[in-house]
């Protein structure tokens, strides 16, 4: 798809001239900033680009990119990215959604997206709450969550969005968060540049009603023991002096370890492009919640034919095969006879 | 085996035959090929099947009894005929489940071999009805059908048990040589269809010609019968039910407007196949997608329309239920959409393979806000095709969703249908917008045109006119989101204003009254077609001043329905439901419109339209 006359173009070029009205402080505005300097980048022009949102917080984000852009209904934008994707695979298709949006209303339509490997790029703002209703727990809130809807606290078990994405055999699933642009910018480029379905969870706080809620992970001073970035052939390792790892144990359960304790050749190595999702799954889920050492960064990347191309591929060889359609010969398929 | 001499030929003016057997006896075929050699012999005709909602129903029960309803005859005829003139009973169960429908002196075909002990128990019958006189005043004949077929079938080398599967051919031989149907082509037929398993081939062409011969030889039938061949408009015809013709139509309407098709739907009975028809014709450029439900079929269906393509979903009522906040949606953005609803019985699950017309009022309101739409209803299986490409161009024109209104009668059903001439079929075509409309080289997408109220159709690919919209209410012209209120009531009533002016482009509301001055005004829409047809015209046989309309499109009325309505001094309106259209009329032209209901899953028969008009004309008197 890389178009080699596509105009040279800066962040404001994407920028729409809509006001931008997320409250202040709100970490939407950052991965905006993020997106929008990442797309002159990309090499793809703003008219073959499309944003498409369903209903919350982040879904406001089409609004405010200068390409086209569907502000749809609560939970549906999956669907509409899929029929537009497919039917117009010259498109450059984004869906922006949230953790309400994609997996609670959407859910369904999430799977089923990965699961096809659809070309698109999702990108699920999770700030565990919702935000645009004014503060109740999501399936994305810890257990026991005090909220508007849960006074006494949540009794929800909270998806986790990866190993959810991951478990549909997302052929490309990604983490990040709000606080780092660098991070974030780095895995849009590779979740958009992947053939298929390119899935990004990224943290991101809603300073109103759920402040801080991945600050002991995120906080600049916490990251280098609280992040574990994820590289492709590298051992996982992470710490102030990188003195920590991840291992799996004979029974295939992945701990953190001191790498001195077990020697660096017991520690694993990252592999995103492993056919069995297994190991990613395993460490999706390393973390109970973002209060314990995460995994960020790239969790799989693998190679399989999109739905749309495979589905276009039909339509292209079902021309060969029977020619292109005539309607007179349709209509005459069946037994006819004349008067 | 035409040579029927020896035997005096009885001239019918038409027949209805009803094929009743189990699931597993083959009856839709049985019925399927008796069709077929009665179009191409020259019959006008109409079928209907009638088959349970289990996938295979424990056998011999009467819930696996499955039926198909054949009415042939020498001139034009719109309905599969009311009560039968012919039932072909394979089993007591077959019987049982059917007789209610056929009147004293009609004909009962029954198979003797199956009325045993076991059969006439799983049936519910105490005695056996062919000996306990409850079938006086019906002529039956007794076949053992069973034991013939295995008897003829013994050449072929099949096994009994392959053999007995046979009989419903015997049936068919019987049944054809009783009305004159020429064998050739059933047993070309056979030949072909089962060419590649010859003992199968054999055996069934042997049971056909036994039950062929049987006819001729046992004196037993009162026949041979002939249907002469109808005078029908010259031209080639084929036979059509309204599942295929939706399905046709739909690539006709893709083509005529020079748009690939996109058609995303999830199974549903009873409009599977419609999906299943698109599915093979990729190579006109369809592309169909079985989504994970029926609200991402709609909405996969838009996102295609946003791209510029023809979307399409086709569902039944659940599905019509699980749609409606997609469709808001798709008002809202104001693009082309077709929505196909195969109506069944409801509320909920209902009844998944019986017909109902209850879902015009939840097509045009069943969705929040003022949400105005247009809707279509086919009247005959050959007329969805019709229906089809008059709601794609209502809606690329208007850039409006559009609801087809079939139901599970139309889409089953079958009658023949002369292939349109391809090259006579409209051009509906539209542009897409190519370039900024507004001040200084700006795209405002909500711009109108001033005769449709049409929005611009701006797909993305479109350099300059990248614009952003959703489902907040935008502000006339920019799209930009607004909350303000006079802007709102002006976007709510341009809506309505838009899908109100499609009146002025759709013919006027055709009166049928020959006389001009009849007492009765009949009005129809959808599938009771065939049946007001034919029982307006039994009433006026009877001397009576009827009049009759009918309605493709439901939203917007067409011009003069209003007068219409005004004009006679009674209106009564069928609907197999307890009174849609009815309240719609009431509502817009505050006449007294009286309904004529019937909500059994089943159309109407009409003999029962017959009886309820002359029942409201006496009572009127």
């Amino acid at each position: 798809m890389t178009d080699i006359d596509v105009p040279i173009t800066t962040k404001k070029d994407w920028a729409s001239d809509q006001e931008v009205r997320w409250c202040p402080g709100c970490g939407d505005y950052s991965i905006l900033t993020a997106v929008q300097m990442l797309m002159p980048d990309l090499g793809m022009r703003r008219e073959k680009t499309v944003f498409i949102s369903g209903i919350g917080c982040s879904s406001r984000f089409p609004y405010y990119m200068n390409t086209y852009g569907v502000h749809s209904i609560h939970g549906r934008a999956l669907p509409m990215a899929t029929g537009l994707a497919v039917s117009r695979p010259d498109l450059d298709v984004w869906v922006v959604t949230g953790d309400g949006d994609a997996l609670s209303i959407g859910g369904n339509h999430l799977i089923h997206a990965l699961r096809r490997n659809v070309n698109l790029t999702v990108l699920l703002f999770n700030n565990q709450i919702y935000g645009l209703t004014k503060g109740q727990y999501s399936p994305t809130s810890e257990e026991g969550k005090v909220t508007k809807s849960t006074p006494f606290g949540s009794v929800d078990h909270p998806f986790n969005p990866v190993s959810l994405a991951l478990g549909a055999e997302a052929t490309f699933v990604a983490r990040t968060h709000d606080l780092d642009r660098a991070h974030m910018m780095g895995v849009f480029r590779r979740a958009h540049d992947h053939q298929g379905a390119g899935f990004v969870e990224i943290y991101q706080n809603c300073n109103v009603f759920n402040d801080g809620a991945f600050e002991k992970i995120t906080a600049r001073e916490a990251r280098p023991r609280m992040l574990i970035p994820l590289v492709h052939g590298q051992p996982v390792r992470f710490g102030d002096t990188n003195e920590l790892g991840v291992m799996v144990d004979r029974q295939g359960q992945a701990h953190i370890v001191n790498v001195a304790d077990v020697g660096e050749d017991a520690i694993l190595i990252h592999d995103e492009r492993h056919d069995d999702p297994g190991l990613a799954f395993l460490l999706s889920h390393l973390a109970r919640g973002p209060s314990e050492p995460t995994p960020i960064g790239v969790f799989r990347a693998v190679d399989r034919p999109d739905y749309g191309s495979l589905l276009n591929h039909q339509v292209v060889a079902a021309a060969e095969r029977f020619g292109p359609g005539n309607l007179t010969e349709l209509l005459s398929s069946g037994t006819t006879w004349q008067t | 085996m035409t040579e029927t001499t020896g035997h005096p030929m009885h001239e019918l003016e038409k027949v209805v035959i009803r094929f009743a057997g189990d699931s597993g006896d083959g009856m839709q075929l049985t019925g399927d090929r008796f069709s077929v050699s009665s179009a191409i012999f020259g019959n006008d005709l109409s079928t209907v099947p009638d088959y349970p909602a289990e996938i295979r129903a424990p056998a011999g029960t009467l819930a696996g009894v499955s039926a198909f309803q054949i009415h042939i005859s020498d001139h034009d005829i719109l309905t599969p005929g009311d009560s039968p003139n012919v039932l072909v009973a394979m089993n007591p169960a077959a019987l049982r489940a059917n007789l209610h429908d056929m009147a004293a002196g009609s004909t009962l075909i029954v198979n003797t071999d199956a009325f045993v002990d076991r059969n006439l128990t799983k049936a519910g019958y105490a005695a056996n009805p062919l000996a306990d006189g409850s079938l006086t005043g019906f002529t039956v004949f007794e076949v053992p059908m069973t034991s013939l077929t295995l008897e003829a079938a013994k050449p072929s080398g099949a096994k009994s048990r392959d053999a007995e599967r046979s009989k419903n051919f015997f049936a068919l031989g019987l049944v054809s040589w009783m009305y004159s149907r020429p064998a050739e082509l059933t047993l070309d037929w056979i030949a072909s269809r089962f060419a590649k398993m010859p003992t199968v081939a054999e055996a069934n062409t042997l049971a056909f010609k036994a039950g062929y011969n049987f006819g001729e030889t046992a004196e037993l039938i009162g026949g041979p019968f002939t249907v002469k061949a109808t005078a029908f408009k010259p031209g080639t015809y084929t036979s059509i039910s309204g599942n295929t013709a939706l399905a046709w139509g739909l690539v006709a309407a893709g083509q005529l407007a020079k748009l690939p098709v996109f058609l995303a739907s999830y199974p549903i009975t009873p409009a599977s196949d419609i999906l299943h028809e698109l599915s093979k014709r990729q190579n006109f450029g369809v592309r169909t997608m079985q989504a994970e439900d029926e609200i991402a079929a709609v909405g996969a269906a838009l996102g295609a329309a946003y791209g510029g393509h023809l979307g399409v979903t086709t569902t039944s009522g659940p599905g019509m239920d699980l749609k409606s906040e997609t469709v808001g949606l798709a008002i809202s953005l104001e693009l082309p959409l077709v929505l196909i609803d195969v109506q069944r019985g409801g509320p909920s699950t209902g009844l998944p393979t019986k017909t109902e017309q209850a879902d015009l009022l939840m097509a045009m309101y069943g969705r929040h806000g003022e949400a105005p739409l247009p809707i279509i209803a086919a009247r005959t299986p050959g007329h969805c095709f019709y229906a089809a490409i008059e709601a794609v161009r209502i809606a690329l024109k208007y850039r409006t969703p559009v609801i087809v209104l079939s139901d599970g009668y139309l889409a089953n059903s079958a009658e023949p249908w002369r292939l349109p001439a391809v090259d006579e079929l409209p051009d509906i075509s539209v542009e897409y917008a190519a370039g900024p409309n507004g001040p200084d080289a700006t795209f405002l997408p909500y711009l109108r045109d001033p005769e449709t109220l049409a929005r611009p159709w701006a797909v993305p690919g479109t350099p300059g006119l990248e614009h952003r919209i959703g489902g907040l209410e935008k502000a006339d012209g920019t799209g930009d989101i607004s909350y303000e209120g006079a802007n709102h009531e002006l976007m709510v009533r341009t809506r309505a204003a838009k899908i109100a002016g499609i009146a002025a482009d759709i013919p006027p509301v055709d009166v049928d009254d020959p006389g001009g001055d009849a007492e009765v005004l009949v009005l129809g829409w959808g599938s009771t077609y065939g049946s007001i047809v034919a029982a307006v015209e039994r009433l006026r046989r009877r001397g009576l001043k009827v009049a009759r309309a009918h309605l493709v499109h439901l939203n917007p009325f067409p011009a003069g329905l209003g007068d219409a309505v005004k004009r006679y001094p009674k209106v009564l309106v069928p609907e197999n439901n307890l009174g849609q259209l009815t309240a719609l009329v009431r509502a817009a032209f505050l006449v007294d419109a009286q309904v004529i209901t019937k909500v059994q899953g089943q159309r109407f028969l009409y003999s029962e339209i017959e009886a309820a008009v002359l029942a409201a004309m006496e009572a009127g008197a």
